[in-house]
Parts: structure tokens; C-alpha cells; sequence
């Protein structure tokens, strides 16, 4: 539909005059003949302001912005979960994207103290420790060295923490939102240890951002010679702010925490630092008072981004069901869907690119009549990893975890088409 | 000049373009395996001068290295927590609004609802050190001295019950020597033996459950910060 409120238009009709208006008139008068039953739409038959007036030019928008019919395609915080906005979350509207990639100004943001602007020109990073020479690196020096394009997700592990005890969250971007997946351009970290060489002791890194909370996690040294980047750029563009600007850790399959943003310094040890975010934050709180740590791995995961609470289904007949399905230990294989709360399931078909340690693409063609439906995903790896039940998880890790709920998530749709995060038993 | 010998010259500067663009990527090619045969290090980076390692390399870690010289006794510690960090923590670390709380909790890391504090959880008093002198206070990050540190961590301990009286004083030499209270109840992430039935060959396709009720709803919760309204069905 036209949006005849706006300013821009008013404008241009005032300009163009009473050609315009006459114009219009004329098309009101030509009526095509009715097929029985079915009016004609006037979208078609009538002159449309877009179809008549000029757009913009070229300049209006440099760097291009979404349509204004997309206004409501936005991250998303829960007020409640945080003190202060700086320290804090938001979530990435799965239920409104398609494919795998996530557009850049999307990807969920979560910062300590704030985001962190940088100017490139006045960016440094330090190597030290463990190594034959400590270096700094200005990001002239690292866009000098060798490159490479990865597609990875990025999960936080938190993401579905506020789901351990129950269904609280009413729509996937609240309880699958703290994930995204984009292309990174960047160089390898093992080029930059490379450079700085490393001693025969150093068996862990420690990465330490340059934003107001210095930002600090322990990283074990196969993993960083493994498949980690320093990236600066993402989708095409260089970072957005508010995920790293200038450069970042990209640490494929493990969990966000790990990829910190604005990297300056990388010190090289002999052994864990026991960080803030390591000891207090991210371990994982058993049921017999015990705590996993340096839980890294993001285990494979999935959810139904359509029909979702906020994509509730509005047609009965033809529907398309998608969802996204990831696994940090390798590439995801199969997803299953079951429309009946896990009685029974059938394969989706998985389409677009399959990368490792990426979020895939899957869809089911379904009829609906307006049965209820629980619908429930279920993802498989390359390990022969299957995603447990909620109930399965909840066996093993308790309630108290926080982190790592990747349990499988139902959606209930009702008879009206409206669609509610449930727990089943 | 004519269509046509326009769109000629367009060719002709192209195939130009495309012979000069070949011979600068054999080149490249070339110089490229010259300089990997020569040395396997790009010589990218300058070395970090002590000064500049000294200003950032600030980390402390479990085992005490990178700890400062310095010292400070609860007491201090409690005037400087009263001024920079109880409006948000709370005069004795109880925790003002959602900001984490930093006391009390002893015994409930099996319960329902566990207070997770430095003194019930935290496997290593470093880690307040390191945090507290890299990121406090929130918004005037790094503006404490090494005493300041060591003051605040006291009082932190004496908050928590793991040490008594108010001229304690935690220093550089002393630091090490304090255990803390869920120290052993952290082991590394087991989850592929612990959790190795969810490793499974062939998942359950057909008649998998019993018929699945509703336990629990998200609307019923109603904490989901967006718009409750239906969707009309065609």
C-alpha cells in the first residue's frame, strides 16, 4: 500500500501539479471487467504514487538503508535481563531474515562497557609473552598479510539461558536471537604468532580487548593455530562498531565470549588466566553444586524461526516452515521436524551453502488446515550429535546452568494461526 | 565517431587490458614464490618496547604472576568501596538493582536459586584483582592505583567471611596464600563421555513419545517485551 503521509511524496505531488491528480482521475474511471465473486484489486488498477512519481535520485542514501516497510526487522533487548545498556544484549530477529547469512546490522550485540570506537589509524595490537619477539601490529601491518573468507556463526553461550527452568520468552528472537552468522575477512592468527614466534612452553593465549572492559579470555594454543582469525572485516564491509571495529577474534564453533571484540593485546602463557568471564560468568553450574569450565564447544543446535511467536502462521492451506541449525563441532548433516511435539519426525531439506561450523538453511513444505501443531526442529552434526529434548538435558545439566541450553525448542500453533513458545511433557 | 567503432575501441582497449593484467599476475606469481623461498616470516610488526608491554600487560594471573608490588588493608579497602563501587554493589556487596551482587550466597550452589558470588563461587581471589584493576569502576575503567586494588580485594574477602578483622592487609606477598571456598568444585568440560548418549546413529523417526501435553507457556510468564496481539487467519 501507498503511504500517502508522506512528506516526500506530498511534496512531489505539489510540484508535478494537476497533471498528476489528472493522471490519477482517469485511472480511477478505467474499471476492468469483475471476475464472478472477486473485485478487482485496486493495486492493479489503480496508478500507484510509486509508479507515477519520481524516487530518489541516486545520493539520497550513500550508503543505503533498508526499505521503510521493514522498520520493524530490528534487534531487540529484554530491559529486564541487564543493569545498564552498556553492559548488556540484544538479539538478532531470526524470524525475519532468510538463508544463512545475517545482514551485519542485525548481529546481535552484547558489550561490557559499551561499544568501543575506534579509529582504525590509531588501532594497535601487541603480541607478548611466550614468544621469541613481542610485536605491534598497526592495521596497516595486518591488512598487508595474507588473507581469508570464512562463513561462521556466532552463538552466544547464554543464548536460551533464560529458557533452563521453562518456556519464558514468546518468539525465537528472545530465545534463539543471541546467535548470527556472517563471512569474515581476516588473517589467521596462526600467521600472527608466526610473526612473533612462539616459545615451546606457550600452551595458552590470552585476548584482551580494547574497549572500557578490557575484555580478557584464555584461549588454548591448538585451537588458536587451528582455525581462529583476527577478521576486520565482515559480509563485504569493514566490522560494524558493535562488533569490533576495528579488528576481532573469530573463534569458529566456540561459544561468543572467546571472539573478543576490539582485540589489542594477545599474551602468550603456560596456562589458563582464570578471567572474570572464564571463572565467574562462563562455567557451567551443575546440579551437585560442581561446575564445568572452559566449556568452549557450542553443541548443535536448531529452532524453527517460521511459524514463531512473532511469525505466526496466517494461512491456512500452502505454508513454508524454515529454520536455522548449527554445531560448533563441525557441519550440520540432517534436521529432523516433527509437527506433533516429537511423536513423529521427517527430514527437512537443508538448502543453501553447508559450511563448516556455519548456520545452515532448512525448510518444510506443509499444508495446514488449522490443526494444532507442536512443532519442534532437531539437529544432527558431522559427530553424530543429536540434539536432546529440553527434559534430556535437563537430566544431565540441571537447571542451574545458565549456559549451553541447546535443548530442542517447541512452538505450539494454535487453531487461529497463533503460535506460542510451549514446554511439553 | 559510430556505434560500431565505439564498441571496437571498447574490445580492443580490453584485450590490451587483459594482456597487461596476465603478465602483472605472472609477475606477482613470481616475485610471490621469490619471497616464500626467501623467508618464511613476513616481517610485518615492530617490535613492542618494554614501556609499551609494561602500560598494557597489566593481567594477573591464578598462580599470582603478573601481580603488582602494593598493599592495602580492608579497612581502606571498605572507604574507597563506600565512594567508587557501593552505589552499584551495595555497601556490603549485597547488590543494588541488577548489578552483580558480591556477597553472601555460602551453601547455595545446590539450591534453586544459587547466589553466585566472589565468596560462594569464584574459584580464585586473582580474578577479582585482574577484573577489578582492568575494568572498574564501571565508567572510570583503570582510574584505581595497585594499592587501591589490593585494598578493594581485601575488603572484598572480608565482605565474604574469608578473612577477619579490618586491618587484614593483602599485599603482593600474602596474596597467593588465600584459598577460596569453591576452589575445588571446578573440573574441565566433560560433556563428550559425560554426555555421550546424545551421540546416536539412527534418532527415532516414528511413534517416538507418548502424546506430548502442555507443561508450561511463555504467555503465561509475560515477561516478552513485545506486542501480544494475534494474527488474523485468511
Amino acid at each position: 500500500m501507498s503511504d500517502k503521509s508522506s512528506a516526500d511524496i506530498l511534496n512531489r505531488r505539489k510540484f508535478l501539479g494537476a497533471v498528476g491528480l489528472a493522471g490519477a482521475g482517469a485511472a480511477l474511471g478505467a474499471k476492468p471487467a469483475m471476475a464472478e465473486g472477486v473485485k478487482p484489486d485496486p493495486l492493479i488498477t489503480e496508478i500507484q504514487d510509486w509508479n507515477r512519481y519520481l524516487g530518489d535520485g541516486v545520493d539520497k542514501k550513500p550508503y543505503g538503508v533498508p526499505s521503510k516497510f521493514e522498520k520493524n526487522v530490528i534487534r531487540r533487548d529484554v530491559s529486564w535481563l541487564t543493569a545498564s545498556p552498556e553492559s548488556s544484549v540484544n538479539f538478532t530477529p531470526l524470524h525475519e531474515l532468510d538463508g544463512i547469512i545475517t545482514p551485519s546490522g542485525l548481529c546481535f550485540e552484547r558489550h561490557h562497557s559499551g561499544v568501543a570506537d575506534i579509529n582504525p589509524a590509531e588501532h594497535r595490537l601487541m603480541i607478548n609473552g611466550l614468544v621469541d619477539k613481542p610485536l605491534v601490529f598497526t592495521m596497516d601491518d595486518i591488512k598487508r598479510m595474507p588473507r581469508m573468507n570464512k562463513v561462521y556463526f556466532l552463538e552466544c553461550a547464554a543464548n536460551s539461558g533464560m529458557e533452563w527452568r521453562g518456556a519464558q520468552l514468546n518468539g525465537c528472537q528472545f530465545t534463539h536471537g543471541m546467535v548470527h552468522n556472517v563471512m569474515y575477512t581476516g588473517v589467521s592468527l596462526k600467521t600472527l604468532l608466526d610473526e612473533a614466534g612462539l616459545k615451546p612452553n606457550a600452551k595458552w593465549l590470552m585476548l584482551e580487548g580494547a574497549d572500557a572492559a578490557a575484555m580478557n579470555r584464555s584461549l588454548p594454543i591448538e585451537k588458536a593455530l587451528n582455525d581462529c582469525m583476527l577478521a576486520f572485516a565482515m559480509n563485504g564491509e569493514a566490522l560494524r562498531p558493535e562488533q569490533g571495529y576495528p579488528l576481532r577474534a573469530v573463534i569458529p564453533g566456540w561459544e561468543g565470549n572467546l571472539w573478543v571484540k576490539w582485540i589489542r593485546r594477545i599474551e602468550v602463557g603456560d596456562q589458563p588466566w582464570q578471567t572474570r568471564e572464564e571463572t565467574s560468568k562462563y562455567t557451567d553450574l551443575l546440579a551437585d553444586g560442581r561446575s564445568r569450565k572452559h566449556t568452549f564447544v557450542m553443541d548443535a543446535k536448531s529452532v524453527v524461526t517460521n511459524p514463531s511467536p512473532q511469525a505466526p502462521l496466517k494461512h491456512k492451506g500452502r505454508n513454508v516452515l524454515s529454520g536455522l541449525a548449527w554445531s560448533g563441532r563441525g557441519t550440520v548433516k540432517r534436521v529432523d521436524v516433527s509437527m506433533d511435539g516429537g511423536r513423529n519426525w521427517q527430514t527437512a531439506r537443508i538448502d543453501g551453502p553447508v559450511f563448516d561450523k556455519s548456520l545452515v538453511r532448512f525448510y518444510v513444505d506443509f499444508d495446514w488446515n488449522g490443526q494444532e501443531l507442536m512443532i519442534q526442529s532437531r539437529a544432527m552434526d558431522s559427530t553424530g550429535y543429536v540434539q536432546p529434548t529440553k527434559d534430556e538435558l535437563r537430566k544431565v545439566r540441571g537447571v542451574n546452568s545458565i549456559y549451553h541450553n541447546n535443548g530442542i525448542q517447541t512452538w505450539l500453533v494454535r487453531s487461529g494461526g497463533e503460535t506460542e513458545n510451549v514446554e511439553i511433557g | 565517431m559510430s556505434r560500431s567503432v565505439k564498441l571496437a575501441a571498447v574490445a580492443l582497449l580490453c584485450g590490451v587490458a587483459l594482456a597487461v593484467a596476465n603478465s602483472r599476475i605472472e609477475a606477482q606469481q613470481i616475485a610471490a614464490q621469490a619471497a616464500a623461498k626467501t623467508s618464511s616470516k613476513l616481517g610485518l610488526g615492530r617490535p613492542a618496547l618494554p614501556d609499551e608491554i609494561k602500560a598494557w600487560d597489566t593481567d594477573v594471573r591464578a598462580d599470582g604472576k603478573g601481580l603488582p608490588p602494593g598493599k592495602g588493608t580492608v579497612k581502606q579497602g571498605d572507604v574507597i568501596f563506600q565512594a567508587q563501587c557501593a552505589s552499584c554493589h551495595g555497601e556490603f556487596g549485597e547488590g543494588a538493582g541488577r548489578w552483580p551482587v558480591l556477597s553472601g550466597g555460602a551453601g547455595t550452589l545446590k539450591a534453586d536459586r544459587p547466589d553466585k558470588t566472589i565468596g560462594s563461587f569464584w574459584p580464585d581471589l586473582s580474578t577479582a584483582f585482574d577484573y577489578i584493576k582492568r575494568a572498574m569502576p564501571y565508567g572510570n575503567a583503570r582510574s584505581l592505583s595497585d594499592d587501591d586494588v589490593y585494598a578493594l580485594t581485601a575488603y572484598l574477602l572480608s565482605m565474604n567471611d574469608i578473612v577477619k578483622g579490618e586491618n587484614f592487609e593483602l599485599n603482593d606477598r600474602n596474596f597467593t596464600s588465600i584459598k577460596m571456598p569453591n576452589a575445588a568444585a571446578f573440573y574441565d568440560d566433560d560433556r563428550e563421555t559425560a554426555e555421550k548418549q546424545f551421540w546416536k546413529k539412527d534418532p527415532c523417526m516414528k511413534d517416538c513419545r507418548s502424546a506430548p501435553k502442555v507443561t508450561g507457556r511463555a504467555i503465561s510468564v509475560d515477561v516478552t517485551p513485545d506486542s501480544k496481539s494475534g494474527p488474523k487467519v485468511d
